[in-house]
């Protein structure tokens, strides 16, 4: 038996394993019988398929995410949405759930407007858009903290546990785009401030095991100074 | 040869100037590093990759990698004049051609890499502290690529090779002067930069590219330790 790789810091070149154990995944390439990476970031083994965790760089688009990004043009069949990535994202006309006319997409969403939408291809001409789901669409109110998308795992947590508890704590309704723009919408502009800084909290603590008890306490200390007040 | 060559700094023949290097300098950019050979101190900043702007200049078969060096007025004991000179055009593409054969630039299509270099305190060697500095920016704005670079200047002076040239030494001016070789290496060995303009026969040529390869792996030694120390881990 091989033993098992540990989680750690690779570098660009680095060898992570030797021999014909292991598979090659995301940021790692096979040279000869050594799986070497090919990217910064935290190397990590499942099942005998290494991958690499990125720590750091920009948004990645992937098929599937869910991201809140900005309309930046009105053209004359759809929007072209800024989601933070390096290429055009496209939202066509045939991808609104309702019928529109033609010469009125400004009435539906504007430059300018902050929209949640999802990424259901990609292809060499750029990333095509979709709003025909639930929770997709334009805001209209509450307040959007980016934070880097490389933390966004962290800010859901497994299976959504962190997000979750944000969510009971502050009565407010929260939609993390995988692009690293979250989504707070409150009752009260307090309660959407607390899961502000509470999402930044969790940001700049990300690497501290064990989070999700750690924020269990920052809420129950927060709540405590609130009824001192 | 004489094994007691003396440098005016103390060092040996092969010994490179007290190393630094730290990643995460710049907190806007995607990626960013300092890297410093003594008194030569280099910051590199890394963007993107991004949409290429201006859109004419689109590569659809594969991204583009655009570096800038820049030496700060303040780096140098004269002023420089600050903006882009001769100079600093040539650094640039050189940075670009040292870095291009190690990134996996084929993944970005009509997109670009922003790499921008500035040297806040220079005594020799910039070029190479500036391509160090760059490597790791790149490294650590996650961008893939096959391996990291290290680069480092060899030094021929009157008939002796030295490693990592300051000010003075680029100066010699005894016997047959100074030649200031600046070599790239990939950590496995492979070359993806070298200038030379002077003097030099072909058996010391071949000689001061053994050094370099020497001086590089240390030098990637200190580019791979600051990669690794990652604060809060």
């Amino acid at each position: 038996m091989t033993e098992k790789i540990n989680r750690q810091i690779v570098i660009p070149g680095e060898i992570i394993a030797k021999g014909e154990d292991f598979l090659p995944g995301d940021g790692t390439e096979k040279r000869g019988n050594e799986i070497i990476a090919t990217r910064y970031g935290l190397s990590e083994e499942v099942n005998k398929l290494i991958k690499i965790i990125p720590l750091s760089g920009v948004y990645h688009p992937r098929r599937g995410n869910v991201v809140i990004g900005k309309v930046e043009n009105i053209t004359f069949n759809g929007w072209v949405i800024d989601i933070g990535a390096g290429e055009n994202a496209f939202l066509s006309l045939n991808e609104v759930p309702r019928y529109i006319n033609n010469d009125s997409l400004d009435e539906l969403m504007n430059i300018g407007d902050m929209v949640i939408v999802k990424i259901w291809g990609i292809n060499k001409r750029g990333i095509d858009l979709s709003i025909k789901s639930r929770g997709l669409g334009k805001i209209d109110e509450g307040i959007i903290v980016k934070v880097n998308p490389n933390k966004v795992p962290r800010v859901i947590g497994k299976e959504g546990s962190m997000v979750n508890l944000i969510k009971k704590e502050t009565n407010s309704n929260i939609t993390v785009g995988q692009n690293g723009f979250i989504w707070i919408r409150g009752d009260k502009i307090s309660d959407e401030l607390l899961a502000k800084k509470a999402v930044l909290f969790i940001v700049e603590k990300s690497f501290v095991p064990g989070l999700t008890e750690e924020i269990k306490e920052w809420f129950d200390k927060n709540r405590k100074e609130k009824q001192n007040e | 040869m004489s094994k007691e060559f003396k440098r005016l700094d103390g060092r040996k023949v092969e010994e490179i100037r007290p190393m630094k290097a730290k990643v995460g300098v710049v907190p806007n950019a995607d990626g960013s590093a300092l890297f410093s050979f003594g008194e030569t101190i280099a910051i590199a900043a890394v963007y993107g990759p991004k949409k290429m702007h201006p859109q004419h200049q689109q590569d659809p078969e594969k991204g583009t990698l655009r570096c800038n060096y820049n030496m700060l007025s303040f780096s140098v004991t004269d002023r420089i004049r600050p903006g882009t000179s001769r100079r600093s055009t040539e650094i640039s593409k050189i940075t670009q051609w040292a870095l291009e054969p190690v990134i996996m630039i084929e993944d970005f299509p009509n997109m670009v890499i922003d790499v921008h270099i500035n040297i806040l305190q220079a005594n020799a060697s910039t070029r190479c502290a500036g391509i160090n500095a760059a490597a790791m920016a790149l490294a650590h704005a996650g961008i893939p690529m096959k391996n990291l670079v290290s680069s480092v200047s060899i030094g021929k002076l009157d008939k002796q090779l030295v490693v990592d040239v300051n000010k003075y030494e680029e100066d010699w001016e005894e016997g047959e002067g100074a030649t200031d070789i600046p070599f790239t290496f990939t950590n496995d060995g492979k070359l993806t930069h070298i200038q030379l303009d002077g003097k030099i026969t072909k058996e010391q040529l071949k000689e001061a590219v053994e050094l370099a390869k020497k001086a590089t792996q240390k030098i990637y030694e200190v580019q791979k330790e600051a990669l690794k120390k990652v604060e809060g881990l």
